[in-house]
């Protein structure tokens, strides 16, 4: 039960790389856009989605009306959707309190290191869901309050190379998964419907019609008999 | 500053939450009354985290400058062979030499 906790806490270390800066930014971001350091902190402790705390933000900024920025916020967290749809065979023993807070914790990489480590075998315990989650959770709230007070020290973050960090820890994601059937199909197909979409409706909806079009391409494509999904690489948070 | 918590932003916070936890738990609601999955709902399953991460860096890489792009080019070539550490930390190092350099 311990080692599984902390085996978790270590496991999500190395995500501290890229939560870290992204957490400062968000803090310094919240606080240049209206927020106060508390309000950035609560929102950090409760949301817990980073870039859906980012487009909430900046659309407060634009003085959108709420509902807009309500429903941006969810489109932007659609994918957890179907990300919680993936992970509840592998935790499906969690006792429901159990799952009601680990749906909570249910950030891009708990689910990719989740999805992981269920589809090599490995028995998730609960132990180790809350260690890997505890690292990230903990490093996202603290170091966005941090950022939030020193905000104004930080200015433009482009300065500090911060802006390009983002991306990049998603392509690794992508790359994570790219022994999976269709892999390039699918990344082609959602890569450029989610630029035609910024470009053609805006931001945020290109992330869900662009994810939409290549989940509609992978289901359209002819099943593949018995593809087991292959392991991804255990190096990718 | 003078306020900790002002009504509207935390009105907006609170909602935002609610509407985050409902996408978290939502694919569990859905999927625990489905008894057997369809092969094609399971191949539309297995495409998400690739269709959706994808969305996350595309669109950055078209719109970003050349830094930006040089940059997502070299981290992607350090990422056919080694963890998203190196990745990011190549990428960044692209980043700032070229807005040094360049400006």
């Amino acid at each position: 039960m311990n080692s599984d906790f902390t085996e978790g806490l270590r496991g999500s270390t190395p995500i501290l790389v890229s939560t870290i800066p992204f957490a400062a930014l968000f803090g310094a971001i919240a606080v240049s856009n209206g927020q106060t350091v508390a309000e950035a902190t609560l929102m950090s402790a409760i949301v817990f989605a980073g870039a859906s705390q980012l487009v909430g933000i900046e659309l407060f900024g634009h003085s959108v009306p709420l509902w807009v920025i309500v429903l941006s916020i969810f489109a932007v967290n659609f994918r957890h959707i179907l990300y919680s749809a993936a992970i509840t065979p592998f935790i499906a023993h969690f006792s429901p309190l159990q799952k009601a807070v680990s749906f909570f914790l249910l950030t891009d990489p708990q689910f990719a290191q989740t999805l992981t480590r269920g589809e090599t075998g490995r028995r998730v315990s609960f132990a180790w869901y809350m260690g890997f989650a505890t690292t990230i959770y903990v490093g996202w709230v603290s170091v966005s309050a941090i950022g939030a007070g020193f905000g104004r020290l930080i200015g433009n973050p482009a300065a500090w190379g911060f802006d390009v960090l983002l991306p990049i820890y998603f392509m690794g994601l992508v790359l994570g998964f790219r022994k999976r059937s269709n892999f390039l199909a699918v990344v082609f197909v959602s890569a450029v419907v989610s630029v035609l979409a910024q470009q053609l409706v805006g931001s945020p909806w290109h992330v869900s019609i662009g994810a939409l079009a290549g989940v509609i391409l992978a289901a359209l494509l002819p099943p593949k008999a018995a593809a087991a999904p292959a392991a991804e690489g255990e190096d990718k948070p | 500053m003078s306020e900790f918590f002002t009504p509207y932003m935390t009105l907006l916070i609170l909602v935002g939450a609610v509407a985050t936890y409902l996408t978290r738990i939502g694919g569990y609601l859905l999927i625990s009354r489905l008894k057997n999955v369809p092969p094609r709902v399971d191949a539309a399953l297995n495409a998400v985290p690739a269709a959706v991460l994808t969305t996350l860096v595309a669109p950055a890489f078209f719109s970003g400058g050349l830094d930006v792009k040089v940059a997502m080019a070299v981290s992607l070539v350090i990422g056919l062979g080694a963890s998203s550490i190196p990745m990011l930390i190549g990428g960044w190092i692209v980043v700032m030499l070229m807005r040094q350099l360049i400006g």
